[in-house]
């Protein structure tokens, strides 16, 4: 089961990275591959005139990247009460053309943090609005770390028993999601006949 | 097992003509009402028991977007649950109205529903053939069928029904 781990923040000492790299050792205890992508601050901003067959190769890779999943992880922050600006550019990117784009039936999760108390809630719920706009099967399960400058130990791991145990949860669902996804045979995957 | 009035329907098999035919839906959305069609379908009659389905990724809408996001997890979820179907069980004629109960699985929930509208009377068409048609109608709880998306309007008030009508008008041509 291969595994793409997308964090929301670019910034080099993010929580939602910290939260992501934690995530990606629990998929690999839990014998998933994990690959973190790297490579939101290269997309450029979607304009439709640039979204032609020979897309920007930051945004051929991501899209490829994500095809090549069996299931993509979330972590994002919140930005005045929303996603940041980065992933949804990212996404609005990937969605295109709708009938096709590799998110379209994929098995995604999202989680969050923030340095306040509430765990980016909002953005997460804006996040699994937009995963199912554009078409991915978006796994139940929400993990907010509030006050995420201290949830973690010196190792990255969560220091929070309870936490730890939200993310595996959301983590099982998501493999299990995948594993069906996997097993079953897509019966259609275009918008019209 | 199906207990069937012998006079609800016409006997023998026949088949829908699909030229002819419609199956929609109409949902309230907003401040109007939203409607919405399955361009492929299919539907018979066969010792008085009526079999439809409906291909999800044939829906129509106006906007490609929007038929994504139906076939998509949120909505009818194409991938995993391709067709709608509907099978009656019991068929009862009045004059010109009839009322079917019967079975409709969407997304892979199956629920009871009770169908109505009217039949017309059998007719020869101009090609040599008998049909009847039938003008039929049914409200479901989208809720039951796993599909519960909305979007909260500025009152707090969800924007899409959770009540939808299906509708279907069918001409059904007698096969020999």
């Amino acid at each position: 089961m291969r595994v793409l781990g997308i964090s929301g923040s670019l910034r080099r000492d993010s929580y939602n990275t910290a939260l992501l790299r934690h995530a990606g050792d629990l998929f690999e205890a839990d014998g998933a591959e994990f690959e973190i992508y790297h490579g939101l601050r290269e997309m450029p901003p979607y304009d439709e005139d640039y979204d032609t067959e020979e897309a920007p190769e930051a945004v051929s890779r991501i899209r490829e990247t994500v095809r090549d999943a069996d299931a993509v992880f979330f972590v994002t922050p919140e930005y005045n009460s929303s996603i940041p600006g980065a992933l949804k550019n990212a996404l609005d990117w990937i969605s295109r053309p709708v009938a096709t784009n590799p998110l379209r039936y994929k098995p995604v999760a999202v989680i969050g943090a923030s340095s306040g108390m509430f765990g980016a809630v909002w953005a997460q719920a804006e996040l699994r609005k937009v995963l199912g706009a554009i078409g991915a099967r978006v796994t139940e399960g929400e993990v907010a770390v509030g006050n995420a400058g201290e949830r973690f130990d010196k190792n990255g791991s969560l220091n929070e028993p309870n936490l730890e145990q939200e993310v595996h949860e959301v983590i099982t669902t998501l493999l299990a999601d995948a594993q069906s996804a996997k097993t079953s045979q897509p019966a259609v995957n275009a918008v019209t006949p | 097992m199906s207990t069937i009035d012998v006079q609800a329907l016409p006997a023998g098999t026949w088949q829908v003509d699909k030229v002819h035919s419609s199956i929609g839906f109409a949902v309230d959305y907003m401040a109007g009402t939203f409607h919405g069609t399955f361009s492929d379908f299919d539907a018979s009659v066969a010792d008085g028991v009526l079999n439809g389905t409906a291909k999800v990724t044939s829906v129509q809408v106006k906007d490609e977007n929007l038929a994504a996001h139906l076939q998509g997890p949120d909505f009818f979820d194409a991938q995993t649950h391709p067709e709608l179907t509907f099978t009656s069980e019991t068929i009862n004629r009045d004059g010109d109205r009839v009322t079917i109960d019967g079975e409709i699985t969407i997304k892979g929930h199956t629920e009871t529903a009770e169908i109505t509208g009217e039949i017309s009377d059998q007719i020869a068409d101009p090609y040599g053939g008998e049909r009847f048609g039938l003008t039929l109608q049914t409200v479901v709880d989208r809720d039951t069928f796993g599909i519960s998306w909305n979007n909260p309007l500025p009152s707090g008030e969800p924007a899409l029904s959770k009540m939808v009508t299906i509708t279907a008008e069918l001409q059904l041509s007698k096969q020999t």
